[in-house]
């Protein structure tokens, strides 16, 4: 287990540089250079030599991307090419509002999706298993700006129960009330395909766990249903759910930015946007660079989570 | 219901074969009435410049399915290639595939082709290009787990004993037998592009305006008064993507039930 750990550890390494050194030449794909930032149209082109060298981009690419690489161990982005301000700041002021409304979606498919796919599996092949799976093949395959729309359609400018967007009422807003009401809509986008997928694991799961010797034991032993499903199913059922975690976190990156976009959230996936029209690489790379370190992160957790929780699973 | 995916999946590569025959109107025909509700001279009505909407509908289904079937087929055959190549020949040239293989899955998907798209200019081949060369990492580890298993069966060992050439043993023998998996996940990567490409262009990151696109279509609906009292601009293209995508993924479980239990008897 130790020596697993200790060799998972070190195949991460080499992965790490490798999504710097891809992030890094992505950019560096972008026309433009970070140079124009100092110059204006009067500029000579002795000026841009000046500045280049200044900057260090007269020298060949790999140094470049060993620089780039030592300031990021120093914390440094690098600066806005739109504002000005340090990369890190403006990343920092969005990561709140995302990670609110990550989470809360996260936590709510599950807490929608282990009930539902533990009741469609125990009712295998009946209507309701039918339905649960029906639905969720409807979530899966509703783009989040569609279902976004129909939802600002029905419960915004129809019914008029909750705000089309942004994070509290503009001037009065900021009680508990308020932000939970423009939490409700993006949360609801963003839960539904994660949701969706979820009951899909959890349901095959179950049902495989169900199928199990053990499970025939505790039948034979005479204990009861909900015991059987909480205590011998669940239990091992969870192991290969848990590990959809990691998987999923790309997925909900990407359903962010989207939703953010709709419901006008002022977080990770509005500023991407917001980069992208002003053609902000700085900010861009340095979104980019966050999201894989997190997805990376999420990526080794849940292989070592995967032998932590299953003891079945042995690493030579 | 795989059954009724695949009559609707038909059914919508026909419309977007047949677009010119099938649409009452050119796409970018502008007419006087505009914003207009559904009449019997346009069916789903006009967008804010005066154009058909079933038309564009139509036309729309074009991208979707290019979009679809394009950016699959690249990412397949550098998936597939990478696959066979880290399998068969495993040590250095497996750990080094492998690798970029998990730097590739570190990267948030969308996000990353939003940045690439943006950077190299939307349009549809672009889109195209950008999701077969970031897609193809599954399919590179479906392939090589499989032909891991192949490798050791008796008839690749044979084609081996007698002196074949690598080239030949790979494609002619031990390819056939990964196909299964790869072609279940071709299935729903079809649903995934199309997904992707109505989001990028939903963002004003796709197929540019005038052409139409379902994604570009649902974008007109940002605007309050679209969205609220002219449904039948923006509800058309969101169930035509709904629709599409829905039909594929129950073609694609369809396929996996069916080609995958084989493999277990």
């Amino acid at each position: 287990m130790g020596s697993y750990l200790i060799r998972r550890l070190l195949i991460g390494i080499p992965v790490l540089i490798g999504v710097t050194l891809i992030n890094f030449l992505i950019i560096n794909l972008a026309p433009g250079s970070p140079a124009d930032l100092y110059l204006t149209p009067t500029s000579t082109s002795a000026d841009v030599a000046r500045v280049e060298a200044e900057l260090g981009l007269d020298q060949p690419i790999f140094v470049q991307y060993f620089h780039w690489l030592t300031r990021l161990f120093h914390g440094d982005l690098g600066v806005s090419f739109q504002n000005r301000a340090p990369v890190t700041e403006l990343i920092g002021e969005r990561l709140g509002p995302t990670l609110l409304l990550m989470g809360t979606s996260l936590v709510i498919a599950y807490l929608v999706a282990i009930p539902i796919g533990i009741l469609a599996a125990r009712k295998k092949n009946s209507a309701t298993d039918y339905s649960v799976v029906g639905a969720s093949f409807l979530g899966i395959s509703v783009p989040h700006f569609f279902l976004g729309l129909v939802l600002i359609y029905v419960f915004a400018l129809e019914l008029g129960w909750l705000p089309t967007g942004n994070m509290i009422t503009l001037g009065r807003g900021g009680g508990f009330a308020d932000r939970v009401n423009h939490l409700i809509l993006p949360v609801a986008v963003l839960a539904t395909a994660t949701a969706a997928n979820m009951t899909r694991y959890v349901r095959s799961s179950m049902i495989d766990a169900f199928g199990q010797d053990y499970i025939r034991t505790a039948k034979a032993k005479g204990l009861g249903r909900s015991v059987i499903t909480s205590k011998h199913a669940l239990r091992n059922a969870l192991i290969p759910v848990v590990t959809v975690i990691g998987v999923d976190l790309s997925a909900l990156i990407g359903g962010a930015i989207v939703t953010e976009q709709i419901f006008q959230w002022p977080g990770i996936g509005l500023l991407t946007i917001q980069s992208i029209g002003a053609r902000d690489y700085a900010v861009l790379m340095g979104i980019n660079l966050i999201a894989a370190i997190a997805v990376f992160g999420a990526n080794l957790l849940t292989d070592i989570a995967y032998a932590v929780v299953d003891p079945r699973v042995t690493y030579a | 219901m795989a059954v009724a995916g695949l009559v609707i999946v038909a059914l919508m590569v026909l419309t977007a074969a047949l677009a010119p025959l099938l649409a009452p109107h050119d796409p970018n025909q502008i007419f006087g009435s505009f914003e207009a509700a559904p009449s019997g001279e346009h069916l789903l009505g006009t967008d804010a410049v005066g154009r058909d909407v079933l038309s564009r509908l139509i036309y729309g289904s074009r991208v979707s399915m290019s979009v679809g079937v394009g950016a699959v087929a690249v990412y397949v055959l550098i998936g597939v290639l990478l696959g066979l190549l880290a399998g068969y020949y495993g040590r250095w040239v497996d750990l080094v595939i492998m690798r970029i293989t998990d730097v590739f899955m570190s990267f948030p998907y969308f996000m990353v082709i939003l940045i690439m798209v943006s950077i190299l200019g939307p349009s549809l081949l672009t889109i195209i290009a950008v999701i077969g060369a970031l897609a193809w990492p599954m399919v590179a580890r479906l392939v090589r787990g499989s032909v891991l298993s192949i490798k050791q069966t008796d008839y690749v060992q044979a084609g081996v004993a007698l002196g074949y050439r690598t080239p030949r043993i790979l494609f002619r023998h031990i390819l056939p037998n990964t196909l299964s998996p790869i072609i279940v996940n071709a299935t729903f990567g079809v649903a995934q592009a199309i997904i992707l490409e109505s989001g990028l262009s939903f963002l004003g990151m796709g197929v540019r305006p005038p052409a139409a696109s379902w994604g570009n279509m649902l974008s007109e609906a940002q605007s309050i008064t679209v969205l609220s009292s002219q449904p039948w601009i923006w509800i058309p293209p969101g169930l035509m993507i709904l629709l599409a995508v829905l039909s594929i993924n129950f073609v694609g479980d369809g396929l996996r039930d069916s080609l995958e239990s084989r493999s277990y008897k």
